[in-house]
């Protein structure tokens, strides 16, 4: 009997489509990144291109606590934020190089969710939620209040990585597809830790939080340390997210930080699928999209966004790519 | 009334244990020693404080009088996540698994807790020597057809033998069993209990039952307990001779 563990997220036992589900799920890393390569060339502009990768990976941390631990966390702005400004600071008051400043960004996030992941993990549910989204605020207005650094209300301004220095290479930042490749480089590296992550014992450790904390207690599970580990790594990712973006948009915007930018980690995990792995990159797309067409027609478009969020919410739970793999798979 | 073997060591030991729920006293002043290597039922008409007192003895809840000692250790107060290391396994009253996962990745993600919970790094499936244990287990509690079926979708007896898979799966030295037979079938029931001779013949059992009639051929020994207070503890010929427990068992009628 073949007690090989299939290290899918689905359970893939039917027929249509299934082959092709089950092969994508034992090979994610190599779907996901193989469709992030081709895709600058099926969009209109490259920046947008960009900032999907970007949101794309910041998703992508925010889903392993909540798609996967099952925990809903308000203030993952916090270390998107805290990402950015520590990066843009390092290179725009330190004259610190890119590679180190993006180092420090992912660190202070870590640090960040290890502070707040240790205050909120007392907590449970919607408290859980209330406690990061306040502390993630605070996060806000101490960035707000420390103008000399962060440009205050302004943003974090002059954040120029144009040339990447990289000896034998001669690559700008100033051409667009370059740029994508370059974000593109980091975000392979992270989709393949997090699969890595979420297919190591630590991933089951998750996914068995979520689906029944007493029984993972009983088989001798640590939950709260468990789910402090899982914020932490999350806050990393999402972290090099908005390190990503500080050299991406060349300032810091303040609304980095702001419990709007937490909003849409939930927007675009939902969206996607929460606790698929190609879930957040397609919420983070379609949000992105959306936005991108719909401001052309006009400027509420927001409204249409959230009629399609609530649509999804009611009629699709489980996301649009969620939904996909569950009929293909059915 | 203490038969021999409780001279030695017991495995578990509680002293005066007590817990009140509000104004309801639960349990009060029970002390008992467990001795090792003997299966164990502890017994009692309805809310008699059965539960309370394996919650407690399975640190569930931490008692509010009292105190509990594992091979003369003190553990009360200890997490719940510490007992399957200590060798102290459990199962739920109602049944407590991972209804998505199959019957293998239950007891295997158990194996796995035993030593690799803070692991980030090795992909999991290269612990083949863990599916195969977990797949012994199985076979163990009569589920080796069922290796690769999601968990809701077994049957209830099927559900409840593989949460004693799950349970086993730290190896322990003390097996703790609430009500194992719980909403079975007659067949169904007669197969966990071959089940539970079989696992009492390696390792320490204590399970708490509510039909006197199940325990009574297999147990070494027995605990009645009633309105919260140690009735009666003996063998089973000794507590089954026993007026009190007769009057107590009678009066709830024929069990």
């Amino acid at each position: 009997m073949n007690l090989a563990n299939p290290q899918d997220e689905l359970t893939v036992s039917g027929r249509r489509l299934a082959w092709l589900v089950s092969g994508m799920a034992r090979h994610r890393v190599v779907a996901v990144l193989g469709f992030l390569l081709v895709f600058p060339f099926l969009l209109p502009y490259e920046a947008l291109a960009v900032n999907i990768l970007i949101y794309g990976l910041y998703a992508l941390g925010f889903n392993m606590v909540f798609g996967y631990m099952g925990v809903l966390s308000f203030g993952h702005a916090a270390f998107f934020g805290l990402g950015s400004y520590a990066t843009g600071i390092a290179i725009v008051h330190y004259g610190v190089p890119w590679l180190p400043a993006l180092a420090l960004g992912v660190i202070l996030a870590g640090l960040g969710a290890a502070v707040i992941g240790g205050l909120a993990i007392r907590t449970r549910g919607i408290y859980f939620a209330m406690v990061t989204l306040a502390l993630s605020q605070c996060v806000y207005y101490l960035v707000y209040q420390l103008e000399d650094l962060s440009g205050g209300e302004n943003g974090l301004r002059g954040v120029d990585v144009y040339d990447l220095n990289i000896p034998g290479l001669d690559l700008s930042l100033i051409d667009p597809l370059t740029k994508y490749y370059f974000v593109f480089a980091f975000v392979a590296l992270a989709v393949w830790l997090f699969s890595r992550i979420l297919a190591s014992p630590f991933g089951a450790v998750l996914e068995a939080i979520r689906e029944n904390e007493n029984r993972a207690r009983a088989c001798g599970i640590d939950v709260a340390t468990s789910k402090w580990l899982a914020f932490v790594i999350s806050g990393l990712f999402c972290g090099l997210a908005g390190a990503l973006n500080a050299i991406h948009l060349t300032i810091v915007p303040i609304e980095s930080l702001h419990y709007h930018t937490s909003g849409l980690a939930v927007m675009m995990a939902l969206l996607g699928g929460m606790g698929t792995f190609f879930g957040p990159f397609v919420g983070a797309l379609t949000f992105l999209m959306l936005e991108d067409v719909i401001t052309v027609i006009t400027v509420h478009w927001q409204l249409f966004v959230g009629g399609l969020f609530v649509f999804f919410i009611l009629f699709f739970p489980r996301g649009i790519w969620g939904t996909l793999l569950h009929w293909m798979s059915r | 009334m203490v038969s021999s073997s409780a001279i030695e060591q017991p495995i578990l030991r509680a002293e005066g244990l007590g817990m009140r729920f509000g104004g309801f006293t639960a349990l009060n002043g029970v002390s008992v020693a467990f001795p090792e290597g003997q299966l164990t039922a502890i017994i009692g008409p309805n809310g008699a404080g059965k539960s309370t007192f394996f919650n407690l003895l399975s640190g569930a809840f931490a008692p509010s009088a009292g105190r509990i000692f594992f091979r003369g250790r003190d553990i009360t107060g200890t997490p719940q996540h510490r007992f399957a290391r200590l060798g102290i396994a459990k199962s739920f009253q109602i049944t407590n698994v991972f209804p998505q996962l199959t019957a293998l990745e239950n007891v295997r993600f158990a194996i796995q807790c035993m030593s690799q919970r803070f692991n980030i790094w090795t992909p999991r499936h290269r612990y083949t020597e863990m599916s195969a244990r977990a797949a012994e287990l199985l076979e163990m509690v009569g589920l080796d057809r069922h290796y690769h079926r999601l968990t809701m979708n077994l049957a209830h007896g099927e559900q409840r033998a593989l949460e004693i898979a799950v349970a086993l799966a730290c190896d322990p030295a003390l097996l703790l069993l609430d009500e194992p037979t719980a909403g079975m079938s007659p067949e169904e029931t007669t197969a966990m209990m071959g089940l539970i001779t079989r696992l009492a013949s390696e390792r320490t059992v204590i399970l708490v039952e509510h039909k006197m009639k199940l325990v009574m051929g297999i147990s070494n020994r027995l605990i009645v307990l009633h309105h919260g207070e140690l009735l009666a503890e003996g063998t089973p010929e000794e507590v089954r001779a026993n007026d009190e427990v007769r009057r107590v068992y009678l009066g709830q009628g024929n069990h």
